[in-house]
């Protein structure tokens, strides 16, 4: 849980976002710090705690599968930055 | 002649009624409010006051909110109008539905006006994170309004609107609320819809209003509350009327006072504002109870590593592909990801997208996420356990008031610690509100302090009967700001 092993660049490559240097090397600085913080929390002892991921009990939701309206395919693609046959446009992935 | 722009949505209700003057009359009155006022306190991100005409020319005074305009956060979809989030990467986007929320206040009458303006997708804590333009608060032009729902505070407070709809994670609603001399409630985890609302932390997020009075906002959340089937975590309690305890008393009222929430290096006129407003309260009867929340300083922490980590994956969508920005002559799909997402998003979310997908990664998830999560479990029991003895807890809302503009933006970590009060009500899942306690002095400027109440889940009524009565012994959300 040590910081010293964060590399922006890296997860900025994860997370699918291109960083300038000086931005990467501000990131690095400033998020740094808040792992640092974020290190008070190994002062806990969480052994045997459950953890919360909702703050009710939630189980699955399901519903009668009968159809009904829904957003109209022109709706949808008229959104798109670039949309052609009824489809959404995207560089070639497949050679 | 009385400025309808001043009215709250109650007394505009009672106006129509009694035919003093015509929705229309409101509409007008709010337009030439926002064109002398805006241009200073550039709340708006847009608005179409035709079409609030419209509206407003056929509106039905018989409904609850019959002819009402409620400005929006722009981070709620109301079809037709833009949602952008403050943000370049949905430069263009128009909803193309209604929020749920939306939707119920058409219902109940009210009129959705006009994109208020707020930190980019709500990450931030003074509004200074929208890509767009920069909020001021109305008391004092030169400070923020709060964030990061600080337009809709700020233009409630310099009354462009009677009430707006905000979103709050970690403290969005209540802190520029605060910060502007409004009141402003976060309702209980589950309470309202987010079918609409862009989702920053699922598991956080809430809708709410933000109104100049207590009554406004029960009077909204009984608009926008209850079981939606577009979103399997809101909660179908049975139905009540918020406004039931409007014009209770303090008599019996069982106030906590968390020690963990009076510590050193909260701006000490805050302290005391706070602390007067408490001893006020146990004058009028309620009875006080000294308490402790003993994780209340892991609180941040958790925080920050819950909500970013839930903001990576939501935030993803925003991929260039299916709406919003796209970079231009991407030369393969990952470069068109990559230089899109890194036009579109400003720094701090970037920072955070970056920061919830590190503690998500490989080899760090149990020491970062789950370990939060196991944490906020604790920061839960803390308040379960508190609220066995109490009605409610009463805390400052903001260690400090409305800081200048531009003071804190270069330093992340210091602006996240101001969190601290707000966001064990996100964690924990319960209801809080903040209402005007004071202001603080500063040079020829008034600035005002934010009390804020907190009930365990589902007992806005309660929290809302406690607030309202505050308010009416204080007479503080009477003060209109000087803007």
């Amino acid at each position: 849980m040590s910081s010293p092993d964060f590399d922006v660049r890296h997860v900025a490559r994860l997370a699918r976002i291109a960083l300038a240097e000086d931005e990467a090397a501000t990131f690095q600085e400033q998020l740094g710090r808040v792992l640092e913080h974020i290190e008070l929390l190994k002062k806990l002892d969480v052994s045997g705690v459950e953890p919360t991921a909702h703050t009710y009990p939630i189980f699955n939701v399901t519903r009668q599968d009968i159809p009904g309206a829904s957003m109209s395919r022109e709706a949808a693609l008229a959104l798109a930055p670039r949309a052609a046959n009824n489809l959404f446009i995207v560089p070639k992935v497949v050679e | 002649m009385m400025d309808l722009a001043r009215l709250t949505a109650s007394e505009l209700q009672e106006g129509f009624r009694a035919k003093t003057f015509h929705p229309v009359d409101v509409v007008r009155a709010l337009e030439s409010r926002i064109q002398a006022v805006d241009p200073v306190v550039q709340a708006f991100l847009s608005r179409d006051f035709e079409a609030a005409l419209r509206k407003a020319e056929v509106a039905d005074i018989s409904l609850p909110l019959g002819g009402i305009p409620i400005g929006i956060k722009d981070v709620i979809n109301v079809q037709g109008d833009p949602c952008t989030c403050a943000s370049k990467i949905l430069q263009g986007y128009a909803a193309p539905y209604d929020a749920t929320a939306i939707a119920r206040l058409r219902a109940a009458g009210a009129i959705p006006f006009g994109r208020l303006n707020m930190d980019e997708f709500a990450m931030g804590s003074s509004t200074e994170n929208s890509s767009f333009q920069t909020t001021r608060n109305p008391w004092d032009t030169s400070r923020i309004p709060g964030g990061s729902s600080g337009g809709s505070a700020a233009a409630v407070a310099a009354c462009e609107v009677p009430a707006a709809l905000g979103s709050d994670t970690g403290g969005s609603i209540r802190q520029p609320a605060a910060l502007c001399g409004c009141v402003g409630l976060k309702p209980s985890y589950g309470r309202v819809s987010r079918y609409g609302l862009v989702a920053f932390a699922s598991s956080l997020d809430q809708i709410g209003p933000i109104a100049r009075s207590s009554r406004d906002c029960a009077l909204l959340l009984n608009a926008i509350a209850g079981r939606d089937p577009m979103d399997s975590t809101s909660l179908d309690p049975p139905a009540e009327d918020f406004t039931a305890e409007l014009g209770r008393d303090l008599k019996g009222i069982r106030l906590g006072i968390p020690k963990e929430y009076f510590v050193d290096g909260m701006d000490p006129r805050v302290k005391s504002a706070i602390e007067a407003a408490i001893q006020q309260c146990a004058e009028h009867g309620a009875e006080l109870v000294e308490l402790s929340l003993p994780h209340t300083e892991y609180g941040v922490s958790v925080y920050y590593i819950i909500a970013t980590a839930e903001a990576s994956a939501n935030l993803a969508r925003f991929d260039g592909v299916r709406y919003g920005r796209r970079a231009d002559k991407p030369k393969d799909l990952m470069d068109l990801y990559v230089r899109t997402r890194e036009e579109g998003f400003g720094s701090e979310v970037k920072r955070r997208i970056i920061l919830g997908t590190y503690v998500l990664s490989s080899g760090y998830y149990d020491a970062y996420y789950l370990r939060a999560q196991k944490v906020r479990t604790l920061i839960r029991r803390d308040f379960t356990a508190a609220f066995e003895k109490i009605d409610a807890i009463v805390c400052p809302t903001s260690p400090d008031v409305a800081f200048p503009l531009g003071e804190r933006t270069s330093d992340p970590l210091k602006m996240y610690l101001a969190d601290i009060f707000t966001i064990a009500a996100n964690l924990a899942g319960i209801c809080g509100i903040s209402v005007p306690c004071g202001f603080v002095h500063e040079g020829r400027n008034k600035l005002p302090v934010g009390l804020q109440f907190l009930g365990k889940s589902l007992s806005e009524t309660r929290l809302l009967g406690i607030a309202d009565a505050y308010e009416r012994i204080s007479g503080w959300s009477r003060e209109h700001a000087p803007v």
